[in-house]
This record gives C-alpha cells, sequence and structure tokens, in this order.
C-alpha cells in the first residue's frame, strides 16, 4: 500500500479520467482556476478551503482570462503558484495599493487580493483604509487567523484577548496591547465599500455562506459599485497548538464572540431585504 | 461505482473529512503518502451518499465526488 502511494508521487489525480461511464457525474472535484501544484499549507489550514473557494469563483463568473490576483507576504506568499491566472506578489501589506494600480490601469481586469491578518490589518492598515476611503473597484479576501503563521506565531493586532502566542506568552493584555481590531466594524463606516462581510470557516454550512459572501464581493467590482471585502475566520492549527478539528471548534466557540460574523455593508442588492446590514447576526455553525 | 477520488499524493491527513462525514465512511489509512501522512480512505463505500461534504472541507481540494445522474429517460 504504502510503496503504491509513494509511487504515485508525480501522477496527478487531475490527469486521470473524470468518469469511466455514462450515467455517472462529478458533483465535486478541483476547481479549473487552480494550479496542479501541492500547496505547502501545514496539515487542516484552512488557507487550502479559500484557496479553492477563490478558484470556484473564478470559475463561475469565468472570469479566469482577465483576472489579476495580488498576493501577500505571510503564509499565503505563494498563492499565486496555485491559480491559473495572473498574479503580482506585492510588498508586505501593499496588496491594496498594487491592485489599486493595476485596475486603474486596466479597468476591463478582475482584480482581487488575498491577503492575511498581519498583512492586511497590520503593516497594510493604512493601505487597505485608504483604498476603502476611495472606493477602488477591487475584491479583497481577508483570511483573519489572529496570529502570524509563518513567522512563528507572534501576537497579531487580530489575537484574541487572553491569547497565548510566541510575543504574549501569558496571553494578550489589552492594558498594554490594545483591544483586537475588528477590520470589518472599522471599514463599515467608510462610503466607498460596496460590501462587507465576515464569514467562519468552520463547518461545510459555514464554507456555503463564504461562497455567497463571496459572490458578492466579486459582483460589487463587476458591476463598478466599489470596494469588496469579505473577510474568512480562519484556522491556524499549528501555531494555536490545537487539532485542525479542535481548532474549527474553537472559532465557533470562542472567536465569533469577538468577531461577530454576518454582513456589514451590502450596497450591492440595496433594495434586497435580507441583505440589509447586520453585524450582530451570528452564523455559528452550530452543527460542528 | 466508485464515490469518491480521493488524492493520496495530497493528503496531509488532518481529518477534516473524516470528522465531517455524516455517515462516518472515512478513516486515516494505515498506508503512508510521498510528503509523509496517512492519507484519508473510503473504508465504508457502501454507506457514502456523495454528499460531497467532505470535498468541501478538504484543505487540499483533493477529493472528487461522484454520483449516478438522476435518472431521466
Amino acid at each position: 500500500m504504502s510503496i503504491e502511494m509513494a509511487m504515485m508521487g508525480k501522477a496527478s489525480a487531475d490527469d486521470r479520467p473524470a468518469t469511466t461511464c455514462d450515467d455517472v457525474e462529478c458533483v465535486m472535484a478541483r476547481p479549473a482556476s487552480m494550479t496542479d501544484k501541492l500547496m505547502h499549507y501545514c496539515p487542516g489550514c484552512t488557507h487550502g478551503i479559500i484557496h479553492r473557494l477563490v478558484g470556484e469563483m473564478i470559475d463561475e463568473f469565468g472570469l479566469l482570462d482577465h483576472t489579476v490576483g495580488v498576493c501577500p507576504v505571510g503564509c499565503s506568499v505563494f498563492a499565486y503558484e496555485y491559480f491559473q491566472c495572473d498574479a503580482i506578489e506585492a510588498s508586505h501589506g501593499r496588496a491594496p495599493a498594487v491592485a489599486t494600480a493595476v485596475k486603474r490601469t486596466d479597468s476591463s481586469r478582475f482584480v482581487f487580493t488575498y491577503q492575511g491578518d498581519g498583512d492586511l490589518a497590520s503593516i497594510g492598515m493604512a493601505e487597505t483604509i485608504h483604498a476603502a476611503a476611495r472606493g477602488e473597484r477591487i475584491t479583497i479576501f481577508f483570511v483573519n487567523n489572529g496570529i502570524y503563521g509563518m513567522t512563528g506565531g507572534q501576537m497579531a493586532p487580530t489575537s484574541l484577548i487572553g491569547q497565548k502566542t510566541t510575543t504574549s506568552p501569558s496571553g494578550r493584555i489589552a492594558e498594554t496591547t490594545g483591544m483586537p481590531i475588528g477590520v470589518c466594524e472599522l471599514l463599515s463606516s467608510l462610503k466607498g465599500v460596496a460590501y462587507l462581510a465576515r464569514v467562519p470557516i468552520s463547518s461545510p454550512k459555514n464554507i456555503n455562506t463564504a461562497r455567497k459572501y463571496m459572490r458578492k464581493a466579486i459582483r460589487a467590482q463587476l458591476e463598478n459599485k466599489g470596494l469588496g471585502l469579505v473577510e474568512f475566520l480562519s484556522t491556524c492549527p499549528v501555531q494555536w497548538a490545537m487539532s485542525p478539528i479542535a481548532a474549527m471548534k474553537h472559532i465557533d466557540n470562542t472567536v465569533i464572540k469577538t468577531f461577530p460574523p454576518g454582513v456589514f455593508v451590502d450596497r450591492v442588492d440595496p433594495v434586497d431585504a435580507t441583505s440589509t446590514p447586520m453585524p450582530a447576526v451570528a452564523h455559528t455553525g452550530a452543527e460542528a | 461505482m466508485e464515490r469518491l477520488d480521493i488524492d493520496v499524493r495530497r493528503c496531509k491527513g488532518c481529518g477534516l473529512c473524516v470528522e465531517f462525514c455524516p455517515k462516518h465512511c472515512l478513516e486515516l489509512g494505515d498506508g503512508m503518502n510521498a510528503i509523509g501522512y496517512h492519507p484519508a480512505e473510503l473504508h465504508k463505500p457502501e454507506a457514502c451518499t456523495s454528499c460531497s461534504l467532505c470535498a468541501e472541507v478538504c484543505p487540499e481540494a483533493g477529493i472528487r465526488v461522484f454520483r449516478k445522474k438522476k435518472g431521466k429517460p
């Protein structure tokens, strides 16, 4: 068994035929806009799930030929290796500024940035706020795991109060380090933002909700409404020192108390009664 | 009919598919793949309903799900 699997090291699952008989259909597969490369993320990291969602969205909207992604610094620094679209690697935190330049140079492109919390909420906070204030027609996918994963688990601006990290070994203290930054709450006062939502990646149900939010954030750009941002509450099993499953439960039990999920701003479908801003509504994934 | 095609080359044995399978028909196998993890296996194929929740939570996007086409004459 193990030798057989080891020999498959160079084989690609996606090269195999989809089905062998006519009455069988494929209901779920790797999105066509993702490359076949093995991802470098730790086991159970939700970056992979969010990558797949981005790939699915590019496929669904048929945007692959004119998409430009802007990749951050952080765990997802190699994100450009996993998407078939063109991508630019931005300096740390500067992805919204780079995306602004791309979008203003060629407005026919679909431009998205894929950023972590150390990138977007710490060093890149100025770029994020000003891109939102200007109402740039870009889409930001913001992956918030509350810690600097790649550099060794240091405290991030989004770390929870009491969270133990390598730079807060006895837990984050509000008196000296302040309170966690809620990026959605912060940006919701800006008029340039067309869509703003937060969703935990903690169960299949919430992943489906994320898909719904991402569609709108992409439409905000395609329909020239303004900036779209979706914040994903993501796990970091290694730096949180939890199993992947315990980390997902930790999101549902603890993280959403500090970062309540929901739609914060929706100027894409303003008449839609179900999409009025409701920052306090929690999709708690009770089945997990 | 094989309903799941798990890419053993990608699987890192995180166990999310095992946890979220509503029919409990997946488990981490004894074999080891080229990157040193024990990949998930479908150990109760007859219980699988092609609900694709395992593929939904798979962080490696490594599960393909098949089902019989709905009967249309």
